[in-house]
């Protein structure tokens, strides 16, 4: 065993890496909830995401271009879901599981020529000096846009539902659908774009995986991510700093395990495997102990009557 | 002579299978108190609806000063100055009360200046309210103060008020009243929705009388009885239920010093109840919502079951007895939530009937349904207390809320209870089945039952309580008779005004 193999630096620059597919995945979540729908379909969101970001960014050249179309295609695929569970009123979550079961298989059909082929990398952002702090450097300032845009993502949704009118009327509805409606707020359609919107991100963390974190295409490749992101967002108590902490606590320990692995520590792979969806659970239900945060409308349909 | 603020002419609003209004034509003049009556069904909410934007006319035409005046949702109404206080409070429970009325503004200012506006208006119109705290928090009362609010910051020309004192003591309708009186005189226009005649009498200036979606009459409440009001709308005499005189028997049921926490986290705990029953008699326990009435009734039902020596029955402790048990020995209790607590909503009419009557009806036999008997019980429930359905087999939740109330309390008047709880009895049932449910309620007594009604309707505990009690607070006021009770007297029993104060007019 050898733990000095571990690179502190290294190992903190690569925990935001393994954060990012999850704050993506959980923000997304988050607003959708807020809204007062309940879409268990964020890892089959997820894979469409990674699929439809691998071959667009493989056939043109351009990540940047893969992101946009995994953010597409996971909005696209969220369209299916609000058009089943706002219009048509079906059960939120079965329509979820059928999503990500869909998910899951499509997104197979769609990548089955890309098996083996390497995407073009997504350069980092040139920061100039700052680059060449020691240790802050290589940790904040070596990374990818969508790295960046992730973090400012969780401050835009932050602010957005804490100060702006939008934001109010986002919680209001999932607050109590039939009172928004009495105001005159057009409840289906508010829901649909944070349908949307938290299909569009549970896309770009999947692109994120098979662009950026692992780069290539295998099926599944997401891996249960979309399942944690859900779990994240009630533990995080739909509160966004608390789940961009959650995530890098999850990111931190699935690299920490990873390298523990590397570095040969006599504890068998499995429980290391574990330890990150354990150790994350446990904290964030610690910190989960106010409950009434739940958007008071979570999971229900609603349905004018007049 | 100017054009009236408000003008409906030949509206017209049909939903499949009913016509919810038929021509309805009426006018409301600026400062005019205009209340609008009917009973349940009979398109009042509708109409007001119609008014507010939430609901389109078929045909028909409104006027506002004269010009045509068509809201296409909400917000072009209140943008012409139509304010509406619900029935059914359409609050954010997890918002603050700042945020709850920016909600409802069109271009509502920043939350520090809207705060120190709603500070502002409350204080003018005796309405304290602290803008931060969260409205989960708030009582029925204050509640509806956000709602009221809310409207008064965008100075209204028409306030609509949709069955406002429903939920509010006396004192409370009291200051709500002058509240109202105020606007009034300062030009503003309000559509009074209300249940209780004597508060229109009080309050409103003119009255349109609706039945069945058409204008059958307009009258001007002061120089008219409740009497022939009620009339008007039921279309019909009124039977005053009758109570024939007695003089009770044995102490059937008794509480000795109850004490029960609630089930629920924002429930209100049961605290040293004591209190006695007796055979033949009709003991009404008042107070506003939320201060021990569910819990009470749990406590009573056995869904909570309380310590030794709490809840006697005759000379048996069933304080330690479930809701089965209870029912064998003629404790039968019927709850206030009609869907989801006095009756499984999916399942028919003959299964609900089985659910509380297998005991004492024996509807089960060796743990098998006796489906006959059942359905034959439920057949006799809707002919003793004509419930309008298609028959037995029907869903619960296919009825309406009066007919499927008819259905429960009969459920439990036909098992031949010795002591009946029943807990809003009539709560948004019209008047006509009001009537009969109570002379139910009284015929029982008389056949030598003890009868509990729990109530927010206070003119209902009046006209058949022989003692009347208040809930407050979990605590149960000494029982006094209700023969000559005042409003105040009652009302200071519920725990006066709750801290508010009058408007300074």
């Amino acid at each position: 065993m050898d733990l000095s193999s571990i690179n502190p630096v290294l190992f903190v620059a690569g925990f935001l890496v393994a954060a990012t597919p999850l704050i993506f995945a959980a923000l997304g979540e988050l607003v959708a909830e807020k809204s007062g729908v309940l879409n268990l379909g964020v890892e089959g969101m997820m894979i469409i995401g990674a699929i439809c970001g691998f071959a667009t960014a493989v056939e043109t050249g351009s990540p940047l271009l893969g992101f946009a179309a995994a953010a597409v295609g996971g909005a696209a695929l969220s369209l299916l879901f609000a058009f089943l569970t706002q219009i048509t009123l079906a059960n939120q979550v079965a329509s979820g599981l059928a999503l990500t079961l869909f998910g899951l298989g499509f997104s197979a059909l769609l990548g089955q020529s890309y098996v083996g082929v390497k995407p073009p990398r997504l350069a980092e952002v040139n920061f100039g000096p700052l680059h060449d702090i020691p240790v802050l450097g290589p940790i904040l300032f070596s990374h990818d846009i969508v790295l960046y845009f992730g973090f400012a993502l969780v401050v835009v949704v932050w602010a957005v539902l804490k100060y702006t009118r939008a934001g109010l009327i986002l919680r209001a509805v999932g607050e109590s659908h039939d009172a928004a409606h009495a105001l005159g707020f057009r409840v289906v359609r508010i829901r649909t774009l944070a349908i949307m919107f938290g299909g569009a991100c549970a896309g770009l963390g999947g692109a994120y995986i098979s662009l950026i974190r692992v780069p290539q295409w295998t099926e599944g490749m997401t891996a249960g991510v979309g399942w944690i992101a859900l779990a994240l967002v009630v533990f995080a108590s739909w509160k966004p700093w608390r789940l961009l902490l959650g995530a890098y606590l999850f990111g931190g320990i699935t690299q920490l395990q990873l390298n523990l692995q590397g570095a040969g520590v006599a504890i068998p792979v499995e429980y290391l495997a574990m330890s990150p969806y354990i150790i994350t659970i446990l904290v964030l239900v610690v910190l989960s102990a106010d409950k009434s945060a739940a958007p008071a409308s979570l999971g229900r349909t609603f349905h004018a009557s007049s | 002579m100017n054009p009236p603020l408000l003008a409906l002419s030949g509206l017209t609003k049909a939903y499949p299978g009913v016509v919810a209004n038929d021509d309805v034509s009426l006018t409301i003049a600026p400062g005019e108190v205009h209340a609008l009556l009917g009973e349940n069904g009979a398109g009042k909410s509708t109409l007001v609806k119609m008014i507010y934007g939430l609901v389109k006319p078929d045909s028909g035409v409104m006027r506002m000063h004269g010009t045509l005046f068509s809201p296409q949702e909400p917000r072009a109404a209140r943008a012409e100055g139509v304010g509406m206080v619900f029935q059914h409070f359409s609050l954010f429970d997890a918002l603050s009360v700042a945020e709850n009325i920016a909600l409802g503004m069109e271009n509502a200012p920043r939350l520090g200046v809207l705060s120190q506006k709603i500070t502002e208006v409350s204080e003018a119109y005796g309405l304290p309210l602290s803008p931060d705290r969260i409205v989960g928090d708030l009582s029925a009362g204050e509640r509806q103060r956000v709602e009221i609010i809310r409207c008064l910051l965008q100075d209204p020309k028409l306030l609509i008020m949709d069955e406002p004192t429903s939920v509010l003591t006396p004192q409370e309708v009291e200051i709500l009243f002058k509240t109202l009186r105020k606007l009034s005189a300062e030009g503003t226009a309000i559509l009074y929705i209300s249940h209780k005649l004597e508060e229109i009498r009080a309050l409103c200036d003119s009255a349109t009388i609706l039945r069945l979606g058409k204008v059958v009459g307009h009258c001007t409440p002061s120089e008219t009885s409740a009497r022939d009001m009620a009339e008007m709308m039921v279309g019909s005499t009124l039977k005053t239920p009758l109570r024939a005189d007695k003089t009770p028997g044995g102490v059937l049921l008794e509480l000795r010093g109850l004490k029960a926490k609630s089930p629920s986290a924002f429930g209100m705990p049961l605290r040293d109840i004591s209190v006695q029953v007796r055979a033949g008699e009709v003991l009404g326990i008042g107070g506003v919502a939320g201060n021990g009435q569910d819990e009470l009734l749990a406590a009573l039902s056995g869904e909570t079951l309380s310590a030794k020596d709490m809840v006697w029955f005759k000379d048996q402790d069933i304080g330690p007895l479930g809701p089965t048990a209870r029912r064998a020995l003629g404790v039968l209790t019927a709850p206030e939530e009609r869907l989801g607590h006095a009756a499984a909503p999916d399942m028919s009419l003959t299964e609900n009937a089985m659910l509380t009557g297998a005991v004492r009806e024996n509807l089960v036999r060796g743990g098998m349904l006796n489906w006959p008997a059942a359905r034959r019980f439920a057949e006799k429930i809707i002919q003793a207390f004509d419930v309008r359905t298609p028959g037995p087999g029907n869903a619960a939740r296919s009825l309406s809320g009066g007919n499927l109330q008819k259905f429960v309390i009969g459920r439990e008047v036909l098992q031949r209870p010795e002591v009946l709880v029943v807990n809003q009895p009539t709560w948004g049932v019209d008047a006509s089945a009001a009537a009969a449910i109570r002379q139910a309620l009284l015929d029982l007594a008389d056949n030598g039952a003890a009868v509990i009604v729990i109530s927010q309707d206070l003119d209902e505990l009046m006209e058949i309580s022989d003692r009347f009690a208040a809930l407050n607070e979990g605590r149960l006021s000494e029982p006094r008779p209700a023969q000559g009770l005042t409003v105040d007297e009652i009302g200071l029993m519920m725990g006066g005004a709750h801290g508010m104060e009058v408007a300074h007019v």
